[in-house]
C-alpha cells in the first residue's frame, strides 16, 4: 500500500480540500466558531483594548525533541500575545503544505496543534490550506495569528525600562536553537537537548495579577536570542543592560553542544522563555512568583537596566573585565575548528 | 562540560589576573596567533584588564579570514556550475569574493551544504552519485588531517564524485613571513592550541631561537589564556626567551605523529596565497599526484585569477598586527558583520568581527 500524501487537489477548494478539511482538521480542532466554516469567525465582544499579533513558521526538521511546528505555531503566537501584557483569545491557522507530505505527518502536526491548543486553553477559530507543487516548499509552512485582550492599567511595553529595573529570565538559553542545529547536523548529544516550546501567557497573568503596575517590559527572545532581545529593549528605552556572565543560566549539555559547534547561547533561540523588566525593588517578588510557575521555575535576574550609553549591553566577566553584547548579525554559522 | 569548568572557575583565575598585573615589568607586545584565542579573549573581557605595558595584537590566525579573494571567486564560480555541489564549513558562507559571497550563489540556486566534518560531505557525495561533490578545504593544521582521512575513505570505498580544493594552509610558515616583515614589532607569541596538537609545541622553536621571540602554547579557557599570557611577560622580564607550554593537557612537544602521517600521504607543502599577507612560499597544502582524482583543481581545471583586493580594505596590515581595526577607514562604516568587506569581519573570529562585537569604545 503505497503512503498517503497531500495532493495539489488538497489545495484546490474542491471536494479533496473539504474531505481535508472535515477528516483531519475539524475532528483535531473543532470548536463551535471554526466548526461554521464560515468566511471568518466572529469572536464575542471582549472588554479592553485588543492585541493583534502574526507569525510564520517554516522550522527544518519539522519534528524534534521537545516539541514540532505546530506547537510552535500555537506556543509563539499566543508568546507574542503575552508579552504586551494580553490575554490570549483565539489563533488562526494558515497551513502552506508541499505537494507529497505524507497524511500521517500531518495528521501528526495537526494533533499536536490541538493538544497545544488545548493546554493554553485558546482555540483556533479559523484557518486556510493551499497546496504548493513538490519543490516549492518545505513540507509544511504554518501561519498563526493571533488576538488577545489587555486589560485596563496594563501597559506593558519596550519603552518602559527605566534605570535601576532588574531584567529577569524566566529559564535557562539557548535550548531551542540548540537543538534543532544538532538536528540539522546530525550530532546527538546525550543527555538533555530538548526544545523548550511552551506557552507563557498563565506566567504573564500570574505576574501581572499580582503587580500590574511593576512590570515594565516583557520580551520572548525567539530568534536572534536573549542577545539581540536585550538590545532592542535597549534601544527603546535608551538606557542601558548590565548583565554578569556567571548569572546567565545554560544547561550543561547546551553549553557543552555550543562549544563543539562555536555558538553562543546567547545568541540561540528560545522558544519558551521571556525577558521580563521589572521595578527594581519588586524584582525578588517577581521571581519569587514566576518560581512558583512550571514555566518559570528556573527564573533568575540576569541584569539591571542602568544609565550608561543608551542602547548599549555589556556583560561584566568573571576577570573583572567587560564586553560589548551587539544584536545578532545574520544566521548563526558553525565555526570551522 | 568535563575539564572545562573546572579552568573557568574564579577561584583560579581571579589570583591568576592579579599575577599577571605582577608579572608585566616591562612593556611587551604579544601576539595572539589563533583566532579562537582572539574571540575567547574579547569573551572574557580579558583586554580591559590588561596590565599597563602589555599590548594584545592579533595575528592572521582565522583560516576564513586568510583565505585569498580569487579563492573565494573560485570557490563561488565553482558552486554556480551546473552539476556540482561545495560542502564547507558555516563561516565561510559570508565570506565576500570580488563580486559577492557562497551565500549570493546560494540564492541563485547552488547546491552548498553547510556541513561540521568532511566525512559529512563524503556522505552527501554518496547519497548525490550524479552531482560532482566539492569539498571546499579551508583551514590549518587542525582540520588537514579530517580531509586527508575523508579522501583515505573515499579512495577505499571508491566514490568517484567526491573532490576537494585545497586552501589547506600551514601554520609556521606565516609567522616566519610575518617576523621577516620590519615594520612588524612583537615580543611574544601566545601559540595556537589547537594548531599544536597537532604540530607539537616544538614546532616553535625555531621562531624562539631565530628571532628571540617568546612563545607559549595556550588553551582557550580563562585560565589558560591568563596563565598564558604570565609566561610570556616573565620571559620578557627574564630575558629567558624559549617556547614553554601551558597547555600539556592536550599539546605534546612533538604533536600527533599519526595525523602528520596521514596528512603527509594525501598532501605536499606548495605556496599558498594568503589574503592580506600575499603569496608565502610553502604555506599551502596541495593535493599529492597520486590523489589528483580527488584533487578538485585538477578535475575542474581552475585557473585562479590574480589578486584583487578591497580598495581601502586594512585586512593585510590588521593580520600582521601592524593596525588594529579602527585604524581601517572602513572598520564599521562600509564593512560590519552585516556587509563585510574584508574577510576579518565575516567570521565570528575574525579580528573585524571580534572588535566590532566586542570591543566597540572598550
Amino acid at each position: 500500500m503505497t503512503e498517503k500524501t497531500i495532493l495539489l487537489d488538497h489545495g484546490s477548494g474542491g471536494l479533496a480540500s473539504q474531505e481535508l478539511i472535515g477528516n483531519l482538521f475539524l475532528k483535531y480542532l473543532d470548536n463551535p466558531t471554526l466548526h461554521s466554516l464560515e468566511d471568518s469567525a466572529v469572536i464575542d465582544n471582549q472588554p479592553g483594548r485588543l492585541a493583534f499579533t502574526t507569525d510564520s513558521y517554516v522550522v527544518d526538521p519539522i519534528f524534534f525533541p521537545g516539541g514540532d511546528i505546530g506547537k510552535l505555531a500555537v506556543h509563539g503566537t499566543i508568546n507574542d500575545l503575552a508579552m504586551r501584557g494580553a490575554k490570549p483569545i483565539c489563533l488562526s491557522l494558515g497551513l502552506i503544505l508541499e505537494e507529497g507530505l505524507s497524511l500521517d505527518e500531518l495528521e501528526r502536526v495537526i494533533i499536536s496543534i490541538a493538544e497545544a491548543c488545548k493546554e493554553a486553553g485558546v482555540p483556533i477559530v479559523c484557518g486556510d490550506t493551499k497546496v504548493v507543487p513538490k519543490g516549492k516548499g518545505d513540507k509544511i509552512f504554518i501561519n498563526t495569528s493571533g488576538i488577545g485582550v489587555v486589560a485596563d492599567g496594563i501597559n506593558i511595553s519596550s519603552k518602559n525600562a527605566k534605570a535601576g529595573d532588574a531584567v529577569i529570565l524566566s529559564g535557562t538559553l539557548g535550548d531551542h536553537g540548540i537543538t534543532i542545529m544538532t538536528r540539522r547536523a546530525g550530532i546527538s548529544m546525550e543527555g538533555d537537548l530538548k526544545s523548550d516550546t511552551r506557552a507563557l501567557h498563565r506566567l504573564v497573568a500570574k505576574l501581572l495579577a499580582e503587580m500590574p503596575e511593576a512590570i515594565r517590559t516583557m520580551r520572548d527572545p525567539t530568534r536572534g536570542g536573549v542577545a539581540t532581545s536585550l538590545n532592542e529593549i535597549a534601544a527603546a528605552s535608551e538606557l542601558a543592560i548590565e548583565l554578569k556572565d556567571e548569572d546567565l543560566p545554560v544547561r550543561p549539555t547546551v553549553r557543552a553542544a555550543c562549544e563543539l559547534l562555536g555558538l553562543e547561547p546567547l545568541y540561540l533561540a528560545n522558544e519558551g522563555k521571556c525577558l521580563v523588566v521589572v521595578q527594581g525593588d519588586m524584582a525578588a517578588k517577581a521571581l519569587e512568583i514566576m518560581r512558583s510557575t512550571p514555566e518559570g521555575a528556573e527564573a533568575v535576574i540576569i541584569g539591571t537596566m542602568t544609565q550608561g550609553k543608551a542602547g548599549r549591553v555589556v556583560i561584566n566577566t568573571p576577570v573583572g573585565g567587560s564586553r560589548v553584547v551587539t544584536p545578532l548579525h545574520g544566521e548563526p554559522l558553525p565555526r570551522i575548528c | 562540560m568535563k575539564h572545562l569548568d573546572e579552568y573557568r572557575d574564579l577561584e583560579l583565575v581571579k589570583p591568576l589576573v592579579e599575577e599577571l598585573q605582577r608579572a608585566v615589568t616591562k612593556p611587551l607586545r604579544v601576539m595572539e596567533v589563533c583566532g579562537s584565542h582572539t574571540m575567547a579573549i574579547f569573551r572574557n573581557g580579558l583586554r580591559t584588564v590588561l596590565p599597563q605595558g602589555m599590548e594584545l595584537v592579533s595575528g592572521p590566525g582565522c583560516p576564513v579570514c586568510v583565505t585569498s579573494a580569487p579563492h573565494m571567486d573560485a570557490f563561488i564560480g565553482m558552486a554556480d556550475r551546473p552539476g556540482v555541489r561545495v560542502a564547507i564549513f558555516g563561516d565561510l558562507f559570508r565570506v565576500p569574493g570580488s563580486n559577492g559571497s557562497l551565500a549570493n550563489a546560494s540564492s541563485r540556486g547552488a547546491k552548498i551544504d553547510i556541513v561540521y566534518s568532511p566525512m559529512d560531505a563524503l556522505e552527501i557525495a554518496k547519497q548525490h552519485p550524479d552531482q560532482l561533490m566539492v569539498f571546499l578545504g579551508v583551514g590549518f593544521e587542525t582540520t588537514t588531517p579530517g580531509i586527508a582521512a575523508t579522501i583515505m575513505a573515499a579512495k577505499v570505498q571508491n566514490v568517484k564524485n567526491f573532490v576537494v580544493f585545497s586552501t589547506q594552509k600551514t601554520m609556521p610558515p606565516p609567522l616566519i613571513a610575518l617576523l621577516d616583515d620590519p615594520e612588524l614589532k612583537i615580543d611574544g607569541l601566545l601559540c595556537p592550541g589547537h594548531v599544536s596538537s597537532i604540530i607539537g609545541a616544538g614546532a616553535y622553536e625555531p621562531l624562539a631561537k631565530k628571532y628571540g621571540l617568546a612563545c607559549v602554547v595556550a588553551g582557550f579557557e580563562t585560565a589558560d589564556l591568563v596563565k598564558g599570557l604570565i609566561m610570556l611577560a616573565r620571559q620578557v622580564a627574564t630575558g629567558d626567551i624559549k617556547v614553554e607550554n601551558v597547555y600539556p593537557r592536550v599539546v605534546s612537544w612533538e604533536g600527533n605523529p599519526r595525523a602528520q602521517k596521514m596528512v603527509d600521504e594525501i598532501f605536499e607543502p606548495a605556496d599558498m596565497e594568503w589574503r592580506g599577507l600575499g603569496v608565502i612560499p610553502g604555506s599551502g597544502l596541495k593535493i599529492r599526484d597520486k590523489y589528483s582524482d580527488f584533487d578538485a583543481e585538477v578535475r575542474l581545471d581552475i585557473k585562479l585569477p590574480p589578486s584583487q583586493e578591497a580598495k581601502g580594505c586594512m585586512c593585510g596590515q590588521i593580520l600582521k598586527g601592524i593596525n588594529t581595526p579602527k585604524d581601517c577607514p572602513l572598520f564599521a562604516k562600509r564593512c560590519t558583520p552585516a556587509s563585510p568587506i574584508g574577510p576579518c569581519m565575516v567570521s565570528s573570529e575574525g579580528t573585524c568581527a571580534a572588535y566590532h562585537k566586542y570591543g566597540q569604545d572598550i
